[in-house]
């Protein structure tokens, strides 16, 4: 199914005999393997409304994301939350839609600084499991009426609804961008070298560790304030570390783009997983993976895991947070829940929620767990 | 206003509900003599104003629990307050509910540098949270103008803006996580130090769902280092859509300052006989407010007025000393109590998208005429929350009543140019009944749908949010 416009997939759904296949562009393969019929939003594809001096852009859910960035890019401006391309780390073609994004709730290195996807959603309209209509938010970026379905919708994976529309927030692309790269022994250093950075005025944009390269710290701003304080900055690592300061913008973008699309793990053998913690407790937590290969975003606060095929990490994640099952094969994806399972509570809340949303349980069923 | 009936059965069973609560509560911890329950009559809308059953201040998560479990058994409507300072009436007893207050609830339980965050009880001002940690430098960022006074709890029920989130968001973007009780007793942690959900984004939908989904009681925030210095840019112009196309310009030129306050002639006249803050007398002023070090605040200021420039600004005032920077934001920060000494004012909160300024000044003027009714307007430009002020006075019959009418009308225009009713404020009992004309019915089924998983009874904060006519049937149930 590949519905043209909201209304046709309104009818799509309403008339739909058994499960369904939500998909957009088909990048990714998260969560518990779902059968049913494909339904394609590539069809809901277009931009309805840009302006820049609002900062603000609403396009169809099947709107290319390279469509997107061009088109914000032709003002200078961009999503600010740094969408990752796990295309490589995922082995997958296809090409991202935004409506997936949302989905997906996907947030590169900048997280840390501008938000998730969510901080950027301000309005979505999708199709609930029964096949209605339902709009909340709306195109401004400050709203508080009525509850934030907005938020509720980004991390969702298509289960609550079919995303037609959303709206974002914007920003300016900065003039200049700079890497900071400092020399560590091991993760516990990683993680000192970036909460010392993160404690700073300098308004960090990305604090990564990379095996092998050190830890990777972004400012982003205008000219002569990103050199201003990329020199604070490597003064105040160079007290313990050796520190090398990069400008060179195709060098800066190439090693974030690096870090955003993990491709440190692409290309190698196993199953990857992703795990969010409190930064702190990260080098525990890495040490007591067994990975064989990991890298940090966030500060510490996600890290990346490649692990043997079939393993279950979450027995080995002994602090609060979650970890999240993203690549592994379909008998694995049955095996081991992908989806971090919540507290009882909880867990009966957004149950509560999906068969509200979704009265006969036919959008994605079980993808989350 | 209309509030539904209060339930007769409830009322009648006051002496035993009051007996249950005294059994799980110290003898200073619940309020229920008539005289003093109207210390909790009303919040900051105060033209309605009703006392409850009775009213509750625990000091413990333990605390709220036992309470919400005996109103849950008793089938009793409980309303959590924080401090009372909501413009929406969101903490707007019904004579037949339970006041859950959190004030005691105010200690700072953590603080953590390393990972930039905070968690206190959610009973403690927006201010002192920042009053912990500013002492090392550190800041929580939204500062809802009642910030000396507002709790987290309410912040967190609203979704409280400030001026400042142009840059740093409003409260959902810097709320990392909540201990939270559910109406029948069970404590819930809902995220925490860590980042994102591991699955539905639940804190999400509990930020900003005004108390309707439990009672808040712990919250994680986060916090962050402040910037070395800020300095604000005052411009005085002409006309008002020269103001607006300014606003413009300086966001699409790629300087993003942390604030962008626009005043008009009204609020510049009301503020200057009551502050004296040396504003220039013109249609329309702007407050521009960059952050960093002193050569940052140079160069993007040399920027922004630059553009201003462009624009031909009757008054173009860089602050050069703590004190004129003190003086330039004294005007806006006493824009409210200026109007107050005027007059009796309603504050609105829709927002509009920027572009829509122009003409929705225009419309409000055009209304302002024809209901005989002052309008000063104050607000946050770079996201288009507005602030009309509407003067009336509650002493001539009918004139709140007119006030109301006229501020409903701007806010149908606001959602008519494709914004919405309220920005920061809150939807309460106040603009509920104009949801629907932002919201289809299945915009507000879905919503209440929401509720109905939290709390099934419908016995958390009533009759706010949803038009009574929209919610009758679940409450009913």
């Amino acid at each position: 199914m590949r519905p043209t416009s909201e209304a046709e997939l309104a009818e799509m759904v309403r008339g739909a005999a058994g499960p369904l296949r939500v998909r957009g562009g088909g990048t990714r393969t998260i969560g518990r393997p779902v059968t049913g019929e494909v339904l394609e939003t590539a069809g809901l594809s277009g931009i309805s409304l840009y302006e820049p001096g609002a900062l603000t852009l609403v396009a169809g859910a099947g709107t290319p994301l390279a469509e997107i960035e061009a088109t914000l890019a032709g003002e200078g401006q961009r999503l600010p939350f740094e969408v990752p391309d796990l295309r490589g780390l995922l082995g997958r073609s296809g090409e991202s839609t935004v409506g997936g994004v949302v989905a997906a709730n996907a947030s590169g290195p900048r997280r840390i600084q501008a938000g998730a996807c969510r901080d950027s959603l301000i309005g979505v309209r999708f199709v609930d499991g029964a096949g209605i209509v339902v709009k909340n938010g709306g195109r401004v970026m400050k709203n508080v009426t009525g509850y934030d379905l907005v938020k509720l919708m980004a991390g969702s994976h298509g289960t609550l609804g079919v995303l037609s529309e959303v709206s974002f927030k914007v920003l300016p692309v900065p003039e200049a961008a700079a890497s900071l790269v400092v020399a560590v022994a091991g993760p516990r250093e990683a993680v000192a070298a970036m909460a010392a950075a993160m404690g700073t005025p300098y308004e960090v944009s990305g604090a990564a560790w990379v095996p092998g390269e050190g830890v990777i710290l972004r400012l982003e701003g205008f000219a002569a304030s990103v050199a201003a304080r990329a020199g604070k900055l490597a003064a105040l690592m160079g007290r313990h570390a050796e520190v090398g300061i990069e400008e060179a913008p195709g060098a800066v973008a190439a090693r974030w783009s690096a870090i955003r699309d993990v491709t440190a793990l692409a290309g190698r053998a196993g199953d990857v997983w992703r795990i969010s913690v409190k930064p702190s407790d990260a080098p525990d937590v890495v040490d007591g993976l067994g990975a064989e290969a990991v890298a940090m975003d966030w500060a510490g606060g996600l890290i990346w895991a490649l692990v043997a095929p079939g393993t279950d990490l979450r027995p080995r994640l002994k602090v609060p947070g979650h970890a999240t099952l993203v690549r592994a094969e379909a008998d694995t994806r049955v095996a081991v829940v992908p989806f971090h399972p919540e507290a009882p509570a909880l867990a009966t809340i957004s149950q509560g929620i999906r068969t509200r949303f979704d009265p006969r349980g036919i959008l994605n069923p079980g993808i989350m767990g | 206003m209309e509030m539904p009936t209060p339930n007769s059965a409830v009322l009648a069973r006051k002496d035993r509900i009051v007996a249950r609560l005294a059994e799980v509560l110290p003898q200073d911890a619940l309020v229920s003599d008539i005289e003093e329950t109207r210390a909790y009559e009303c919040d900051a809308l105060t033209a309605y104003r009703c006392p409850p059953l009775c009213a509750v201040l625990p000091r413990s998560t333990g605390e709220v629990s036992a309470i919400l479990k005996i109103c849950h058994e008793e089938g009793v409507p409980v309303v959590p307050r924080g401090s009372g300072t909501s413009l929406a009436g969101g903490a707007l007893p019904t004579a037949d509910c339970v006041i859950l207050g959190v004030a005691r609830l105010n200690a700072v339980l953590e603080t953590d540098y390393p990972n930039r965050f905070i968690r206190v009880q959610t009973g403690r001002t927006n201010l002192s949270v920042t009053g912990a940690v500013e002492a090392d430098d550190f800041f929580y960022a939204p500062d809802p103008s009642s910030q000396l006074a507002c709790a987290i709890a309410g912040n967190i029920a609203m979704n409280s803006g400030g001026a400042h989130c142009l840059k740093y968001g409003v409260t959902t973007n810097n709320l990392l996580g909540v201990t939270m009780v559910l109406m029948d007793g069970t404590v819930v942690e809902v995220g925490g130090a860590h980042l994102d959900a591991p699955g539905l984004d639940l804190l999400g939908v509990i930020c900003g769902s005004e108390g309707q989904l439990g009672v808040v009681t712990e919250a994680t925030l986060r916090i962050l280092r402040k910037p070395e210095g800020a300095r604000p840019v005052l411009m005085g112009f002409d006309r008002s859509e020269v103001a607006g196309a300014c606003v413009s310009d300086i966001i699409k030129a790629g300087v993003l300052p942390v604030a962008i306050e626009f005043m008009d002639r009204p609020c510049i006249r009301a503020t200057e006989d009551f502050a004296g803050a040396g504003y220039p007398d013109c249609e329309a002023l702007l407050i521009v407010e960059v952050e960093g070090s002193p050569a940052e605040i140079d160069a993007q200021l040399g920027l922004i007025k630059q553009i201003a420039l462009r624009h031909d600004p009757v008054e173009l005032r860089e602050s050069q000393s703590e004190e004129q920077s003190r003086k330039i934001w004294l005007g806006r920060k006493s824009a409210f109590g200026a109007m107050g000494q005027i007059n009796d004012y309603m504050c609105l909160d829709g927002t509009i998208p920027v572009s829509a300024l122009p003409e929705v000044l225009r419309r409000i003027g055009e209304m302002s005429r024809d209901y005989g009714l002052d309008v000063a307007n104050v607000f946050h430009a770079g996201d288009g929350n507005m602030h009309p002020l509407i003067l009336f006075d509650a002493n001539t019959p009918g004139e709140l009543e007119k006030c109301e009418a006229f501020g409903a009308d701007i806010l149908r225009l606001c959602v008519e140019v494709g914004g919405c009713l309220t920005g920061e404020h809150g939807v309460g009992i106040e603009k509920r009944d104009l949801m629907e004309v932002q919201f289809a019915p299945e915009d507000l089924e879905a919503q209440m749908r929401v509720k109905d998983v939290f709390d099934p009874q419908w016995l958390l904060n009533p009759a706010k949010v949803f038009p009574l006519r929209v919610s009758a049937g679940r409450r009913a149930a």
